[in-house]
This record gives structure tokens, C-alpha cells and sequence, in this order.
């Protein structure tokens, strides 16, 4: 059994999904000492999932565990360049061309 | 307010909003000015997003995840990621109408998605996202699309723009309130909208409000962020920004090299009511009570700074020179930005007040019964003053009197609450000409006049239908292809003219097309064919051109799915026959044709002038009478001379086979339909009488040239007379010699 979480989510990640999507990744994170998210599917990410991702990254933390996001689709990148936070998430960002 | 009736608000808001929104989305079809396009698009926005809101708040899922999609893509127009076209234009209309079925089934207590409509929403979505999906590259398509006057810098990268250190930006803080997603409103849209006005030169994201993570509420917001932006854009214009999310956001902005922030941040949280500027600006701490203290004792010595210092003496301070926010300006205590926002806000609060004070919603069924009550009020006053009569009792004939003139006034009064403006049936047909057009293939425009004519609230809601079906059938049958109107030097874009005017007490509403026009020959051809007339019979102009309303009628070569089915114009006269009302054609072969729809303006009471012949009583609308005179006619003819004009005439005795010898003194009245003057033989004439409008039973509904009934004082009843039938049957004698002219068309 490997030490590291593996979750790929695809799709739209908003408010629609926000609420079960906490719980996952608070469960998954929980479960291993390393988690590391898949984001190549997404279409689109708004506020309410970036918090949740926020939210996993900042618990990840204060927990002493880590998040790693992985494959960040253009939807992701967008977001994540606009409000500039790569530092927060410290995940290497594939520049889309 | 229960429920029940807030959601029969949202049905009622949803159908104006969606109203707009079509509206606006036909106006950006017509507007080929693009710079008009962003305050259409908002408007678009607004209304899928109000409607999104709403929807939510009942729990309305199905309602709440079409928007969504919608407003999503209208975000990408927005932000220029997805660039409106006609197809786009289509594909919304069409959204609209989907929005409409759904508050319609709402309205019928459909609460959850209709199954036979579903197909059609997935439909729709997937049009949708494959919009959304072609503008997947913001920057690209923002430095492509044209949507905008200003020049437009490509959005930057941060790490890009981190270098330039200098001072000359906005500074932008946001503070999302908690509910802002419930709301639906997604706060990056509103950033990426942000950035098309200028450069986001840096960002900070705060998310200190976070809670831990079991506290956390996925679907509240805990973010805020602080934004350098350069922009030439001026502060109304960011503001702007966050217009639909104002109410969910503390907005702080300050200008470049300003120090306000604090100020603009607190005029925003302002509650509704306008306060004393002075108030506001201590209040938001922009100014402190000493320094209000000293500006107020400064404004009653009425002894101004004279000099003015930086760039506060740029304003001058033409608002209200007498108001203390002036005086604090011209004493550099306030910049000048600050007081003008307060201002605005002042402004905004006092019209938006005077907004919702001006107009309240009631039931029409309120209305209704209201018509009703003055309806029998009329007939108890009228039996109050034939009591009077009997009595001979002067003091109380002119009680009567006093109150029957108040009565007047009431019914005017009330009789006005049911008027509405005949423009928004109009616009509705922006839509229909629209969509019409397109599937025709045509070129076609709609040109509207006269939207401020009022009419009866039932008399709009009864003849959309006709008018619908005469405007269609005028862009198909009406407007030629575009190569034949080429060919006969017209140009290619074909116009319907909708109009509407008042003309003695009717509602004129006139459908024209500037089309090849109706073809004598060809109806004449085809109404002998169809044995609708006597190939024998010579008929007028405008007998042949009105053949078109006989039942069984279609001059269509093929048949249109649109009209051409050989019913219609029929069902449009017998449906406008039912509103008192006529309806009339002309044309001019090449030139195109005129339909002319003929109205009373209200159903319900009318000034009536009342006749006698024999036992009976008639009562003839006072607006068609032009005068009465003494009968006199050329001896044995139907025709009297008018000042050495021809008058025709009816004899009301033989017409409805009175019995019994005229009287010795009879009487013409002379009344007048649109272009028709004749003359109406009585016995006697008894004067203008309150009529209040009582339909007659359905069994009576083949009488001709009655329209109704109503009740006399003396609790007797008179019958109406339908003036335009009348008249009719007096154009058709005299046009043609023997007697029965159009009715025996109809047989």
C-alpha cells in the first residue's frame, strides 16, 4: 500500500459539487500522509471550488500532511495564475501554451 | 407574504424579465453598432441572473441549472472569451422561450423539470457549452473580439507584470460576503471581467476568513482580494464592474495617488435612506464630529476658504453650493471623489425610492371586480334619477345629478386603472418578426409607431393573436423574396409597419407591409372558384380585397407551414367581430397592403346615447354619432340630403320589424365608422345615458348589428346597437344596387 492518495477529479469543479467535494478531499487527505489530486479533466473551476482546494492545501498544512495538485488543466491554471496563487498551492504549474 | 405569493412574484418577474431579455437580445440583432452591445449583453445578464437567483430561493433545481449554463456563457461574452453572433443571438431566444415554458409550467404547479421538455433543454445546454467551448483562450480571443470602442490591453500574466513597481494604480479590495455563491455569483467572473478593463498589476488573494475545515461551508465565500489594477477606465467604470454583486461585496477603492479608501468604503455600506451628506461623510469617519463641528460653524460665518488646496479645488462645487459637502471640499478636508460618491448615492437612494412609490402591483381580478361595482353603481344611480323624474322632487334631481357626474368620474377613473399601453404587445412582435424572418429566409424588419396608444387590458390580451396572425401573414404572403423586391427597385429589406392611433372612441391599429400588395385579379379568380361570389356581380376594390377575411380563402401557391393553411384570415375577423370590432384592408398592387384593425377602447361601460323606436330602446355608442338632425329624406328613398351631401339611411323600424307608425317627428341620427357616414331613422331621441356593457347570451351570438345589452334605469333593457355592422350593410347597398352585398358572401 503506497503512502500517497491519488484523486482525479474532472468536469466542473463549482458550487454544485463544492460541498461533496470537501468531503472527499478532507477523507482522502485524512488517509494518507500524501495526497495528490489529478486536475487534467477539469473544465471549469469557480470561487466556491477553489476554496475547497484552498481549503484542502491549508489543512494539508496545519495537519502536517501534504496536497499535491497534479496535470492542472487550462481551466485550472487560469484561475490559479489570475489570482496568483501559485505560491500558496507550491505545485509546480505546467505552463499551457 | 406567504410562499404561494412569493412565487407567484417570481412567475410575474420572471416573465418581465425574460421579456427584457429577449428584448435585448433582439436590440443587439438590430444595433450593428457594437459599442451599444455591452449595456444589451448586461441587461441580458442581469435578467438570467435574476432569474437564476430567484429560482434558486424556491428551490427551483431544474430552473437554477439551465440558467446557470446561460449565465455562463453570457459571463464568457462578457468577458470577451465568446463573441455574440446571430446564431448565438437564435440560441438564446431560444433559451428564453425554454425559461418561459418553464415559469409557465411553474405557474400550472409544475415544480420539477417537465419530462416532455427535457430533450429540448439538454438540447439547448449542449449548444451551450459548445459556445462556451470555442473560446476556451481568453487572451486570444479578447485580443480578436471587437466588442469594444476603447482599445483593449491583452490581459497580462502576473509573474509578467510583477515588475513594474510604480504607484499609479487603483488600488481595488473586495470583500466578498458570505452568501455571494448562493447568490450565484461567481467572484472570479466578476476578476476576469475586471481585467478587460485594464491590467490586473497585481493580486493579492486573502483568505484569512477561511474557516477550519469542519467549520468550512462549501458554499459560502471566504475570500477577498486586494488588486492593483491599471486602468484608464475612470471609477464609475470599476464600480461598474461589480454592479450585479454590489449588495454581496465591501468594494474599497482608491484612486490613483488617493488616500480615500476609507471613505468610498463606507459611503458604500451606507443604508438605503439618503442622510444629510454631512451625516455620511462623519459616519464613514471620513470626517470626524469636531471637523463637521467646525465646518458647520464655518457655513453659518457663510465665510468660504478662499483658496483651495490640490486637486479638491479641481470640482467646483456645483451640486449644491449651499450643502456642507462643498464647503468641506472647497477646505480640502474631502477629496472631491469622495463627495461626489456620496452624492451619487444620495441621488440613487431618493430615485429608486420614487421608483418603487410610483407603480404597485394589484390583481386584475381586483380590477375587475372593481369595473363590476361601478358598472352597478352606474345602473343604481340611473334608477335614482328616473325616481327623481317621477317625483318631481327638484332638490333631489340635482342630487341625482351631483352624484351621477361623480359616477362619471369614478368609471373614467376606474375604467383608466385597466388602460395599458398597446407598445409592449408591439414589441412582442420584434420577437415573431425576428424569428419569422429567419425561417423564411428573408430580410424583414419591424417598424413601430403609436406604442403609447392605450387600450383595455383585455382588449391587449385578446387581439395579440389576430395581430400575431396578421403579421405573419404579411411577411410571408405580403413581402417578397429579396430578388424580386430588388427587381422592382425596392429595397431588399422588407418592412412591416405595426401603428396604432385613437380615432373616435376605437383603437386603430394598422398591420402594413411594403410587399407586392394583394392582387385583385388573382382573389376575384379565386373566390369565384370557390363559389364565394357571383361571377356576375361587379364589386369594388375594396369588396374584393376584403374577400380575403371570407372563410375557405387562401390565395397561397404553396402552403407555408407559417399561414396558408386557408385558415385564418377568417378566424381573425370572427375574432375581432367578437371585440366590437372591424377589420379592414387596402392595398396597392407593388406597393403593399394595409390591414386596419378597428377597436373600441373597453368592454365594459361606454357613454351611450339612448333612441326609441316604438316600445323599444336602443343605445348607440356616443363616439360614432356625429349629430342628430330632423328626418327629412328625398321622397321615397333611402337617402336624405345633408347640407347637399348624400346621407344614407336605415329606417331602425324595418331594420329590427317594429311594429307600429313612425311617430310624426322621427329623427336621423348620424353616425360615423371609420370612412362610412350614415344616417339611423328613431323615433325619438332620450338623450346620452351611462351604458355599462352586459354581454348578450351565446344564443343571440348570429344577431347581427346588436352588440350587447345593458340595463336602463327603470330596470327596463336596451339592446346596443354595433354601429360598424350597421354601417356596413349601408356601404355594401350603396356600393353595389341590389340589396345584400358582403353578408351573403359569407354563406
Amino acid at each position: 500500500m503506497s503512502d500517497i492518495g491519488h484523486l482525479a477529479w474532472d468536469g466542473e469543479i463549482n458550487i454544485y459539487r463544492a460541498a461533496d467535494l470537501k468531503l472527499e478531499v478532507l477523507q482522502a487527505l485524512r488517509a494518507a500522509p500524501v495526497l495528490e489530486i489529478d486536475l487534467a479533466g477539469v473544465t471549469e473551476l469557480d470561487t466556491a471550488g477553489l476554496q475547497v482546494l484552498m481549503l484542502a492545501k491549508r489543512t494539508a498544512t496545519i495537519e502536517q500532511r501534504e496536497l499535491r495538485l497534479r496535470n492542472h488543466s487550462p481551466a485550472v491554471v487560469d484561475v490559479v495564475e489570475m489570482l496568483n496563487l501559485g505560491a500558496f498551492f507550491g505545485d509546480a504549474v505546467l505552463i499551457h501554451s | 407574504m406567504n410562499l404561494d405569493q412569493a412565487l407567484q412574484t417570481f412567475i410575474t418577474e420572471s416573465r418581465e424579465l425574460l421579456a427584457d431579455m429577449e428584448h435585448a437580445l433582439l436590440n443587439i440583432d438590430l444595433s450593428q453598432d457594437w459599442g451599444d452591445q455591452g449595456e444589451a449583453i448586461n441587461a441580458i445578464f442581469r435578467a438570467a441572473h435574476t432569474i437564476k437567483g430567484s429560482a434558486g430561493l424556491f428551490s427551483l433545481d431544474h430552473m437554477v441549472a439551465f440558467t446557470h449554463v446561460v449565465e455562463s456563457l453570457l459571463d464568457a461574452v462578457r468577458d470577451g472569451r465568446a463573441v455574440i453572433d446571430d446564431d448565438m443571438v437564435a440560441l438564446l431566444l431560444a433559451c428564453c422561450d425554454h425559461l418561459s415554458s418553464m415559469t409557465d409550467g411553474l405557474a400550472a404547479g409544475q415544480y420539477e423539470a417537465d419530462p416532455d421538455t427535457v430533450p429540448e433543454g439538454e438540447r439547448l445546454l449542449q449548444q451551450l457549452r459548445r459556445r462556451m467551448g470555442a473560446g476556451d483562450e481568453p487572451a486570444q480571443s479578447l485580443a480578436e473580439q471587437p466588442l469594444t470602442v476603447r482599445p483593449e490591453p491583452d490581459v497580462e500574466r502576473m509573474g509578467q507584470a510583477a515588475g513594474n513597481g510604480d504607484s499609479d494604480y487603483w488600488h481595488i479590495s473586495l470583500r466578498f460576503g458570505r452568501s455571494v455563491l448562493q447568490n450565484g455569483m461567481d467572484p472570479i467572473a466578476f476578476l476576469r471581467y475586471l481585467a478587460r478593463l485594464g491590467r490586473i498589476a497585481g493580486m493579492a488573494t486573502v483568505a484569512d476568513a477561511l474557516p477550519a475545515a469542519d467549520e468550512m461551508d462549501a458554499e459560502l465565500c471566504y475570500l477577498g482580494f486586494e488588486i492593483a489594477f491599471e486602468s484608464t477606465a475612470d471609477r464609475a467604470a470599476i464600480l461598474g464592474v461589480f454592479e450585479f454583486v454590489q449588495d454581496d461585496c465591501e468594494i474599497r477603492l482608491v484612486a490613483p495617488r488617493g488616500k480615500v479608501s476609507e471613505y468610498v468604503e463606507l459611503i458604500r455600506a451606507l443604508p438605503e435612506n439618503p442622510i444629510r451628506l454631512g451625516e455620511m461623510l462623519v459616519q464613514c469617519g471620513s470626517v470626524t464630529a469636531a471637523e463637521l463641528a467646525a465646518a458647520l460653524a464655518q457655513q453659518s460665518q457663510q465665510s468660504q476658504h478662499p483658496e483651495v488646496q490640490g486637486e479638491a479645488g479641481a470640482q467646483p462645487a456645483q451640486e449644491a453650493p449651499q450643502r456642507l459637502g462643498s464647503i468641506l471640499v472647497a477646505a480640502g478636508q474631502v477629496a472631491p471623489v469622495v463627495v461626489e460618491a456620496a452624492l451619487t448615492r444620495q441621488k440613487q437612494a431618493v430615485e429608486q425610492k420614487a421608483q418603487e412609490n410610483r407603480s404597485i402591483r394589484v390583481d386584475s381580478d381586483k380590477l375587475d371586480r372593481l369595473i363590476d361595482l361601478v358598472g352597478e353603481l352606474i345602473i343604481a344611480g340611473a334608477r335614482t334619477s328616473v325616481i327623481g323624474q317621477r317625483l318631481h322632487n327638484a332638490e333631489l334631481l340635482e342630487a341625482t345629478s351631483t352624484v351621477s357626474n361623480l359616477v362619471e368620474q369614478v368609471r373614467d377613473a376606474a375604467l383608466e386603472l385597466r388602460m395599458v399601453k398597446i407598445g409592449a404587445t408591439f414589441n412582442r412582435f420584434q420577437r415573431v418578426v425576428h424569428d419569422v424572418a429567419r425561417e423564411l429566409g428573408k430580410d424583414i424588419g419591424l417598424a413601430v409607431d403609436g406604442e403609447d396608444a392605450e387600450l383595455d387590458k383585455t382588449v391587449v390580451e385578446k387581439i395579440g393573436d389576430p395581430l400575431l396572425h396578421l403579421v405573419r401573414n404579411a411577411m410571408d404572403h405580403g413581402i417578397e423574396p429579396a430578388a424580386v423586391r430588388v427587381a422592382a427597385g425596392k429595397p431588399a429589406r422588407g418592412m412591416i409597419t405595426l401603428n396604432a392611433f385613437h380615432e373616435s372612441g376605437s383603437i386603430v391599429i394598422e398591420v402594413s407591409d411594403d410587399g407586392g400588395g394583394l392582387r385583385k385579379e388573382k382573389i376575384l379568380a379565386k373566390a369565384v372558384e370557390r363559389g364565394l361570389v357571383d361571377p356576375e356581380r361587379k364589386l369594388t376594390d375594396a369588396e374584393i380585397y376584403n374577400l380575403i377575411f371570407e372563410a375557405g380563402f387562401s390565395t397561397a401557391e404553396t402552403i407555408t407551414n407559417l399561414s396558408g393553411r386557408g385558415v385564418g384570415m377568417d378566424v381573425v375577423k370572427r375574432n375581432i367581430t367578437a371585440l366590437r370590432g372591424s377589420v379592414d384592408v387596402r392595398s396597392v398592387e407593388g406597393q403593399g397592403a394595409t390591414v386596419t384593425v378597428r377597436l373600441p377602447l373597453t368592454l365594459a361601460i361606454i357613454d351611450g346615447f339612448l333612441v326609441q323606436v316604438g316600445s323599444s330602446v336602443f343605445v348607440i355608442p356616443l363616439d360614432t354619432i356625429e349629430e342628430c338632425i330632423e328626418f327629412a329624406a328625398e321622397p321615397g328613398q333611402d337617402y336624405s340630403n345633408l347640407r347637399g351631401q348624400v346621407l344614407p339611411f336605415i329606417r331602425l323600424r324595418s331594420l329590427f320589424h317594429i311594429a307600429g307608425a313612425p311617430t310624426r317627428r322621427e329623427s336621423i341620427v348620424v353616425l360615423r365608422f371609420g370612412k362610412v357616414r350614415a344616417g339611423l331613422v328613431v323615433d325619438t331621441l332620450l338623450g346620452e345615458f351611462q351604458t355599462v356593457i352586459k354581454p348578450l347570451s351565446p344564443i343571440f351570438s348570429e344577431v347581427r348589428c346588436i352588440s350587447g345589452s345593458t340595463i336602463l334605469g327603470s330596470g327596463d333593457v336596451a339592446l346596443i346597437l354595433d354601429v360598424g355592422a350597421l354601417l356596413q350593410a349601408v356601404d355594401g347597398r350603396g356600393a353595389v344596387a341590389p340589396a345584400p352585398a358582403l353578408p351573403a358572401l359569407a354563406v
